[in-house]
């Protein structure tokens, strides 16, 4: 089951903990990857611990030239593109009192728009070959809020409700549109926390431990199987039973 | 220009799954063959295709017959 052999793939923010789990665990299912990010050389590295099978087209998601380019040259280093994996995403966190509208509006850039493009330039070639599967990695703050990330909300949210309306346009072209939430996942963003910010997040889990990006992984290998054809529109949230929704 | 018409006619058919009768120059896409939209932007993509040319977006969306499709794609088309 959910073996990816032939399939290939596309996972921007691949740079990152949970994008480095996602394109990591496609490929370990037999999938060709295209690896994007804006740190050149920490994909570079990751390449080079996959092994075969594995492209690194760099490029900025706050940038419309660049994420055209980026879907051209992930289609020209595979010969096609079956799974997208919209994965890259920024924060600036600040209380709303606080936040200025460069905040605001870089957070919805990248982590929104710059999905939103990368998606509409993908999709023909998707409706072409009539098989698609477009992974988009949301949050559980983009259903629940979060002090201090009104922005990062809005985009998370607003990835949920882009995800809804392409699921129904592409339905019939056999492409889904899936978003995985997870909740808090040891990487190096959480690293960063205090042991007393830690011990609050916790308690409000009932896993009673942070999540992994190998846990997150899984659940975006899953989406973008074959097996998961009649599976669209949702939110998989993967959130060790913080909010259950 | 009559090769133009037939070609565009055949796409028409294939992609729409409808009879070659129905396929008239003045047959609308949606109205009149049973296409959703995304049908028509798949129109657009297999005659941008069949004739190697680039229909623009603001041109795709004033194309609403078969007949559309043939003017347009006569005097923009190369082969």
């Amino acid at each position: 089951m959910f073996d990816l052999s032939g399939k290939t793939a596309l996972v921007t923010g691949a740079s990152g903990g949970i994008g480095g789990a996602i394109a990591r665990a496609l490929h370990g299912q037999g999938a060709t990857v295209t690896l994007s990010g804006t740190r050149a050389e920490a994909l570079e590295q990751l390449k080079a611990s996959l092994g075969e099978r594995t492209h690194v087209v760099a490029a900025r998601m706050d940038d419309a030239v660049d994420i055209d380019r980026l879907a051209k040259e992930a289609e020209a280093a595979m010969g096609k593109l079956d799974i997208l994996v919209n994965n890259a995403g920024i924060t600036r966190d600040n209380i709303s009192m606080r936040m200025k509208d460069e905040e605001w509006e870089k957070v919805l850039q990248v982590n929104l728009t710059g999905t939103f493009r990368l998606t509409r330039a993908v999709m023909r070639g998707m409706m072409k070959r009539r098989f698609g599967r477009v992974v988009n990695i949301t949050s559980i703050v983009g259903v629940t809020g979060n002090p201090g990330q009104a922005n990062y909300a809005a985009a998370k949210a607003g990835l949920i409700g882009m995800s809804k309306s392409l699921a129904q346009e592409l339905a019939s072209r056999g492409i889904t549109v899936n978003c995985v939430a997870p909740g808090f996942i040891a990487t190096p963003m959480t690293d960063g926390l205090t042991d007393d910010q830690k011990k609050g997040i916790l308690s409000r889990v009932p896993a009673d431990r942070l999540g992994t990006p190998d846990e997150i992984a899984a659940g975006v290998v899953y989406l973008a199987s074959e097996e998961a054809a009649y599976v669209t529109g949702q939110t998989l949230h993967i959130n060790g039973g913080m909010a259950m929704i | 220009m009559s090769d133009i018409a037939e070609r565009v006619k055949k796409i028409v058919v294939e992609h729409l799954g409808v009879e070659a009768a129905q396929v008239k120059e003045d047959a609308k896409f949606i109205d009149d063959l049973g296409a959703d939209s995304l049908d028509t932007v798949e129109l657009v993509m297999a005659f941008e295709e069949e004739f190697a040319i680039e229909i623009p977006d603001d041109a795709a969306e004033k194309i609403q017959t078969v007949g559309d499709a043939i003017g347009f794609i006569q005097s923009n088309a190369k082969s």
